[in-house]
């Protein structure tokens, strides 16, 4: 695990050095591109700024998780259950993948308003897809002998869906829902550029128009820290749900 | 007393069993043997309603029954563990899927794995544990179906050789100690030598019964008692018969 961070840290530690060196040997002002230093001092001094507007911007993510979780797993069991509803919505799933969702965002704006409603149904658009086709995708990987096996034990639908179908494809809903929380962030910071009064991506767009590049660097930052905090957590619980695959060291 | 008759199965216009027929006697431990691909695990499928059948009657005790799905437990060549539960909780799945309560059930799981030669293993992952443990913890399962009719396809056949001798013995235990009937399927015939009360041998595709041999030997049997090689010699001599062997 140790081993596996070197080479990441080094490669890391390789940018940053050519881009500050970079930025002080050319002489490029800040308002273009600043360097890696100035842009951590700022995220740090301005966390007063930064940090009540990534709370709100957490909270539309949050939200957007949970609402495309909501729907995710119902659908996803429906679709699994019944083949009937599965061919039936299909091709609007994949239809709804082909419409580029940013195109959505001055829609969702004008329909709900500048507030939180509209950041957080675009997040949740956004992670929603993922997460339904991959634990879709794990129902149905399900060994049919296992299947075979519950419909001898008299299984009910609801008992094979808690004892074999949802266990087995938890490794599938993880997955999805890694994918899902990393774009997250993208629904959640183009809701806020189009229409917004607080976000971080409000405040990147605030600070663009006055040539703060710096701050703009630091709303990513704290943005980016978000996503890999977000995934982190991700990883947790999955550890803590698959324990046993843990348990027997796969 | 389980009697099949006229039998039938067709497989994309191919004959997999014609008027297949077969009794297994109550209590009787009966073992089919025969060529790979020649319809065995169709058979039980066929049995136990998960194939539907072209045609044919199944009568238990004198009854007509449509399949044996609730009347027989079916062990199959891979053991199907989760692997998410413990042992214990594997083998008591049949029961808490009926409704059996959590501690009748386990108590009865508990005694089941003190006779397998399981205890002190119930908490343990299937991942955990060896091959052969597996399998008997399978069977354990298989037993908490509580049915009177056991039907086994190639229960022993993906484990090592050693192991498979041990298992053997517990195997056994299914008609001496549980007093069930059973229909195993094998390719090996020294398993089969051993446990069998009737052992049949089959032939290719469309499967029917080439012969019978009555085995009357006690049980525990030893492999190298003169009347086994005897009958060991009867039986290879009518599997080499069977060209496609
Ligand atoms: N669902 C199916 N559809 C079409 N053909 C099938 C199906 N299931 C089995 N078969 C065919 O039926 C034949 C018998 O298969 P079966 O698995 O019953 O053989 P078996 O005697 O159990 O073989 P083995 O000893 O290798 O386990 C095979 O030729 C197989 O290809
Ligand atoms: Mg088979």
């Amino acid at each position: 695990m140790k081993g596996s961070l070197y080479i990441p840290l080094i490669l890391v530690g390789v940018v940053l050095t050519v881009w500050e060196v970079g930025c002080r040997w050319a002489g490029i002002p800040d308002f273009i591109l600043p360097p890696p230093s100035r842009i951590l001092t700022v995220a740090v001094a301005d966390a007063a700024l930064l940090l009540p507007h990534a709370g709100v911007t957490l909270v539309e993510i949050l939200c957007g998780i949970g609402l495309a979780l909501g729907a995710a797993i119902p659908l996803a069991v429906g679709m699994h259950a019944r083949p009937a509803i599965e061919k039936a919505l299909a091709p609007f799933l994949i239809a709804s993948q082909a419409v580029p969702v940013f195109a959505l965002a001055p829609l969702l704006v004008v329909w709900l308003g500048y507030g939180l409603a509209s950041k957080v149904l675009m997040a949740a658009v956004i992670i929603f897809f993922p997460i339904t086709v991959s634990l879709l995708e794990g129902f149905k990987s399900c060994d049919r002998n296992y299947r075979v096996l519950f419909d001898l034990m008299g299984a009910s639908r609801w008992q094979a869906l808690r004892k074999l179908y949802w266990p087995w494809a938890l490794p599938y809903f993880f997955a999805g829902l890694k994918v899902g929380v990393s774009v997250a962030t993208i629904g959640a910071v183009i809701g806020e550029w189009v229409g917004a009064q607080q976000g971080l991506g409000y405040l990147m767009i605030q600070a663009n128009a006055r040539l703060k590049v710096d701050l703009v660097f630091a709303a990513i930052l704290w943005l980016s820290l978000m996503g890999v905090g977000l995934w982190v957590l991700v990883g947790i619980i999955e550890k803590r749900c698959l324990w046993w695959k843990a348990a027997t060291g796969e | 007393m389980l009697v099949i008759q006229d039998l039938t199965k067709r497989f994309n216009g191919r004959w997999i069993m014609e008027d297949f027929d077969l009794t297994v006697p109550t209590n009787g431990f009966t073992v089919l043997i025969g060529p790979s691909g020649c319809g065995k695990s169709t058979l039980f499928d066929l049995l136990m309603g998960i194939v539907p059948m072209d045609r044919g009657q199944i009568a238990w005790q004198g009854e007509p029954i449509a399949n044996l799905s609730t009347l027989a437990a079916y062990m199959q060549q891979r053991d199907l563990l989760l692997p998410w539960l413990s042992l214990e909780k594997n083998a008591c799945l049949p029961a808490e899927l009926s409704g059996v309560p959590a501690r009748e059930r386990t108590s009865q799981a508990r005694a089941l794995f003190a006779k397998l030669g399981l205890e002190n293993f119930e908490s343990y992952l299937p991942d955990r544990v060896s091959g052969g443990m597996r399998q008997r913890c399978a069977l354990a399962r298989t037993l908490m179906f509580a049915r009177d009719l056991v039907l086994l396809d190639e229960p022993l056949s993906a484990l090592d050789a050693i192991t498979r001798r041990q298992l053997q013995a517990y195997l056994l235990l299914l008609q001496t100690e549980f007093n069930k009937s059973i229909l195993m399927v094998t390719h090996d015939v020294d398993e089969a030598l051993l446990l069998a009360d009737d052992l049949l041998v089959l032939s290719a595709a469309p499967m029917r019964i080439c012969e019978r041999f009555r085995l009357d030997m006690p049980k525990p049997r030893r492999i190298d008692a003169p009347s086994l090689l005897e009958m060991k010699a009867r039986v290879l001599a009518r599997l080499e018969k069977e060209a496609r062997w």
